[in-house]
Parts: C-alpha cells; structure tokens; sequence
C-alpha cells in the first residue's frame, strides 16, 4: 500500500514539473535569444540553444532605441492614475451601495451590474471619440480615461462591506461620528484587503491593456503599446524583440514574485474579469 | 378607487416625512456613489448607446457628417464572407481554448488541493503567464513557432508552418490562449476545492472508492457552480480574443483571414479603416451572441450544476 502511494506521488510530481517546464520555457527562451546575436539566433545547423558569449548589446540597444525610461514612466503614471480613481471611487460607492439606504440605490446598481455584463469594445469608439474631441490624444490622461471609475471595483468593494458586521458602525455612530467619518475612520480601512485585490486587478488589467493604448495614442506609448510598435519596425530582429519584451515583463514579475499571495487573491477575485 | 387616493397619499406622504436620520443617509449616499455613477455614465452607459446609434450609419470622410443607412451595416456584415469567416475563426479559437483550460486547470487544481511539497511553487509557476504582458507573450510564442528558427519545429525535428499555414494557424494561436490561461483557471478552481469538506472523501475512501471515482462523483458534481462560472466567463472572453491575433498575425501573413478574430475585425474596420459605423455593427453583433451564449448557458446550468 505505502510503495503504490509513493507511486503515485512521484507520477504526480513528473506531471506537474512537465507542466511547470512547458510554463518556463518561454520565458527562458526570451531569456536565452535575447543575450545572442542574431546569427547565433537563426543559426540552425547547429541549432544553438545557449549563446557562446552572454551579449548584452541587445538590451542597450532597445533601452536606447525605444527609449524604455520614459515607457516604463508612462507605464507607472497609467498604473498609478487607474489605481488611484478606481480605488478611491470604487471604494465609496462600495460602501453606500452596501451600508446606505437612499432612493435609487437599485437603480443605480443596476446601472453597475449592467457595466459588467456588456463586452468591453462596445465603449471603445465613444470614449475615441471623447478623447479626440477634448483634444486630448497622446496625454497620459487618456491612458488613464476608461478606468476612471470602476463598476467592477464597486461591485468588489461592495461585497467585501457586506462582509463587515453591523454592530461596529451603530457603535462608531452612537459615539457620535457621522456617516462621513464612520465611512473613513471605521469602515474603509476594514476593507483594505478588498482595496489591496482591486489595486492589484486595476495594475494587472492596465498592463496588459493593448487595444486602447494603440487607439489612443501614437507617441505617448506604455510597454504594452511599444512592443507592439516595434514588432513592425524590427520584425527580424529577435534578439532585440526578445530583450524589449524581457524588460517589459521582468519588472512585473518581480512585483509578482513578492507579492504572490496578493496577485494570484486580487486576481483571482477579479472572476475572469482579465 | 378611494382606497388606491389614500395609498398613494400615505406613500408620497412618508417620502416627504423622511426621519432627518434618513435624509441625512441619503444625501450621504447619493454623494459617496455620484463620483463612480457619472463615470459610469458617460464612460459606459451613454457609449453603449452611442455605439448602437453610431451603427446606423456610415461614417463621413474627413469633413463630412455621418449619413444615416438604416440597416445597411447590418446587411453589410451579414452578407460579407470576411464577417462570417472571422465569426467562424472566433468561434474555433473558442471551441479550443475553452475546454482545454478548463480540464487541464482542473486537473492541476485537483492535483495541487493536498499537503505536498512544492505545492506553493507550482502554483507560482503555473500563475506565472498572468502577470505577462499578452503582447510579449504572443511575441516569444511567435518566435518559438518560427518555421526556420523557431524552437519548436528545431526541437522536435518537424517542418510545421504553426502560424502560417491558414489551417493550423488559429489553433496554434489557440495554444497560446492555452498556455496564459491555465493558471488563472486553476487557482479560481482551488479555491472552489477548497470549499469541498474533507470528510466526503474520507468517507468514501472508507468505502473503498478509488481516486477517479471520487473525482466524477464528489469533486465534480460539488465543483459544479465554480466549473459553471469559470466556463461562462472564460467563454465570453474567448470571444473577445484580440490581442493574440493582432500580435502574432502580420498584416501580409497568408493565414490572416482565416485566423483574424470578431473583434480584430473591429479594430482593423473602426480605427485602421476609420470605418467606425460599420466597427459598431460589428461590436452590436458581439454583444448579440455574446447574450445569446449566456442565456444559454444560464439554460442548461439547470441540467448540470448542483447547488447545496
């Protein structure tokens, strides 16, 4: 019995390290190209699988050409603009549609779940339209525009308000606070692992944006934006591809690899929203 | 007659005698929600409208207003074999990557819901594809299905145009889908498990149930409403799929029109085109079956899923 288990945890084990391979390999592809030369990357015969000499070239090279400084500043100022609306309104209307009773409540909730039941393109032309029309096209402001608020964030914070019990705001109330300071001294800062998922599902979900970034703009590019862009221009070029898109993802996954509890939570709560 | 008189009364009454503890409730509400409510306005409901609206049209060229065609997009589109093929590829993309991340991140997720080592790794690494972003993912999974270079066709020895050849190209695309997907399935599905009492299985181990039988008759009839609601969205955002394609298709690849996605299409028509009329009809024709498909599912949950 004991040697058939022990079996059996090795079978598993080899199947999720053939799974764990098939994840890595990618990343340690883009890895390896971008430290070769664009010979010894379309070298076949011999196929080369480690380059001779770990060049860096390639990524002094698209550092300078594409000018990462600046993408990784617009792409922190998008990040930094979504996050901060999208918690900051989510997280009071979160509160008086869970807490509050006022006419309308329904209806306006309403409004929110009908948000998030319609696909996402179908925003996309009218708020183009409001961004050109405002004259504000390749602004960091019209990054930042559809995530000015959230109905999925107010639906998330919402939840997580009806989860706190009553008693600590009839008490915070009885002592004398309005609803304005219960909300912020005894309330809000109750939901700050709800906060902390949404920040989290906002800086994920405006990183990975690629379709309004390339509506919106054509020089004030976040990562996403800018690889795209010089796929057309480098197109043979993998190991200079390959360095782009390493450092385009290494800083996330690093934030990644710290904060593991909290993205895969902030994530997953987001329920296939990504 | 008179009874309906004093109903009515009494309610407008009682709306005009709001206690100041209720006013004050809801002048509280009204201001906390009104920030997010005119966003959500003029950022998404008036832009559904809108798009509805702009589909009627055809758009002017540069100068000229819009001219009102009735239902000529919608005659356009439904008679276009572009439109249909790229419904059709969609649809493939779909049929693909949908139920191949769900089982294979069920499985992972079953595999991984016990005490073992290294578990908090592989889940670490399975998740890894979430945090990337889509359009340096389709770029190294277009350079490993490189036919001359690629790491793929070098590794295995095969000669396979994976992105190039208009019959395979959207189910290698679909092997991407694949990949990023996985993880995020598998962690919604852990979390479903974990909300499965232990008991159940030792009760049924006591009765001499092997692993698969526990897996067909607790895990998964249990797992039901999670298995439900992952399929549902990830149904809807397969149909969504655009960032993949634009990526790893070029514009003069030979599998482009049988690879190019519903929502590639609108792009390509609304902002490369600047056809924008024609770009809403395509975006009304998503939500369209995009509605159909989950009412449908909604349908045939009550055939499957089990609720406590």
């Amino acid at each position: 019995m004991e040697r058939k288990e022990k079996m059996i945890n090795v079978l598993i084990h080899a199947i999720l390290i053939a799974v764990s391979i098939t994840m890595l390999v990618p990343f340690a592809w883009m890895a390896l190209t971008a430290f070769k030369t664009v010979t010894e990357s379309t070298s076949v015969d011999p196929f080369v699988i480690f380059p001779k000499v770990w060049r860096t070239d390639s990524f002094v090279e698209v550092i300078n050409n594409m000018n990462f400084p600046q993408l990784y500043l617009n792409t922190i100022l998008l990040i930094a603009g979504r996050v901060i609306c999208a918690v900051l309104t989510a997280t009071m209307a979160g509160y008086a549609f869970a807490r509050l009773k006022f006419p309308g409540r329904n209806l306006m909730f309403s409004l929110v779940m009908f948000q998030m039941m319609v696909p996402g393109q179908i925003f996309i032309i009218p708020q183009y339209l409001m961004i050109s029309s405002l004259g504000a096209m390749d602004t960091i402001f019209a990054l930042i525009f559809p995530g000015l608020v959230t109905a999925f964030g107010t639906f998330l914070l919402r939840q997580s308000y009806m989860g706190l019990p009553k008693d600590l705001e009839e008490a915070a109330r009885l002592d004398g606070c309005n609803i304005g300071q219960t909300f912020l001294y005894i309330m809000a800062p109750l939901t700050r692992s709800g906060m902390v998922a949404l920040g989290i599902f906002t800086a994920v979900f405006a990183y990975k944006d690629l379709m309004w970034p390339l509506i919106c703009n054509r020089t004030v590019m976040p990562l996403s934006a800018a690889l795209a862009k010089m796929q057309g221009q480098y197109s043979n070029n993998y190991p200079q591809l390959m360095a782009a898109s390493l450092l385009a993802c290494i800083p996330m996954i690093i934030l990644y690899l710290i904060f593991q509890k909290q993205f895969i939570e902030g994530i997953a709560t987001s329920g296939g929203k990504l | 007659m008179a009874k309906t008189g004093t109903t009515t009364a009494k309610k407008t009454g009682k709306r005009f005698k709001m206690t100041p503890r209720e006013k004050n409730e809801c002048i509280w509400g009204w201001l906390f929600i009104l920030p997010t409510m005119i966003g959500l306005i003029i950022l998404n409901i008036y832009p559904i409208f809108k798009t509805i609206y702009e589909s009627f049209f055809k758009t002017g060229d540069f100068g000229r207003g819009n001219v009102f065609i009735g239902l000529e997009n919608y005659k356009r589109i439904l008679t276009d074999g572009e439109v249909w093929q790229s419904l059709l590829n969609t649809f493939k993309y779909a049929i693909v990557e949908v139920p191949f991340s769900l089982v294979i991140a069920l499985l992972l997720a079953v595999l991984l819901n016990r005490k073992m080592k290294g578990r908090a790794a592989y889940r670490t690494i399975f998740f890894l594809p979430m945090v990337a972003a889509p359009a340096a993912v389709a770029m190294v999974w277009r350079w490993l299905f490189n036919s001359e270079f690629g790491l793929l066709n070098n590794l295995f020895g095969t000669e396979i145009n994976w992105i190039s050849d208009p019959k395979i190209a959207v189910f290698s695309i679909a092997v991407i889908g694949i990949w990023s997907i996985i993880g995020y399935n598998m962690v919604l599905f852990l979390s479903g498990l974990q909300e499965i009492p232990r008991d159940y299985y030792e009760a049924s181990s006591i009765d001499g149930a092997n692993g698969i039988y526990q897996f067909f008759h607790i895990t998964v009839p249990l797992l039901s409403p999670t298995i439900f609601f992952v399929t549902v969205t990830r149904v809807i955002s397969a149909l969504q799929v655009f960032d993949l394609i634009f990526m790893v298709m070029d514009k003069n690849n030979p599998a482009l029109s049988k690879t190019q996605s519903l929502v590639y299409l609108f792009y390509d028509y609304s902002f490369i085109n600047n056809n924008r009329g024609l770009g809403s009809s395509i975006v009304v024709l998503l939500l369209v079956i995009i509605m159909i498909i989950t009412v449908f599912q909604m349908y045939a949950q009550k055939k499957w899923v089990y609720y406590n």
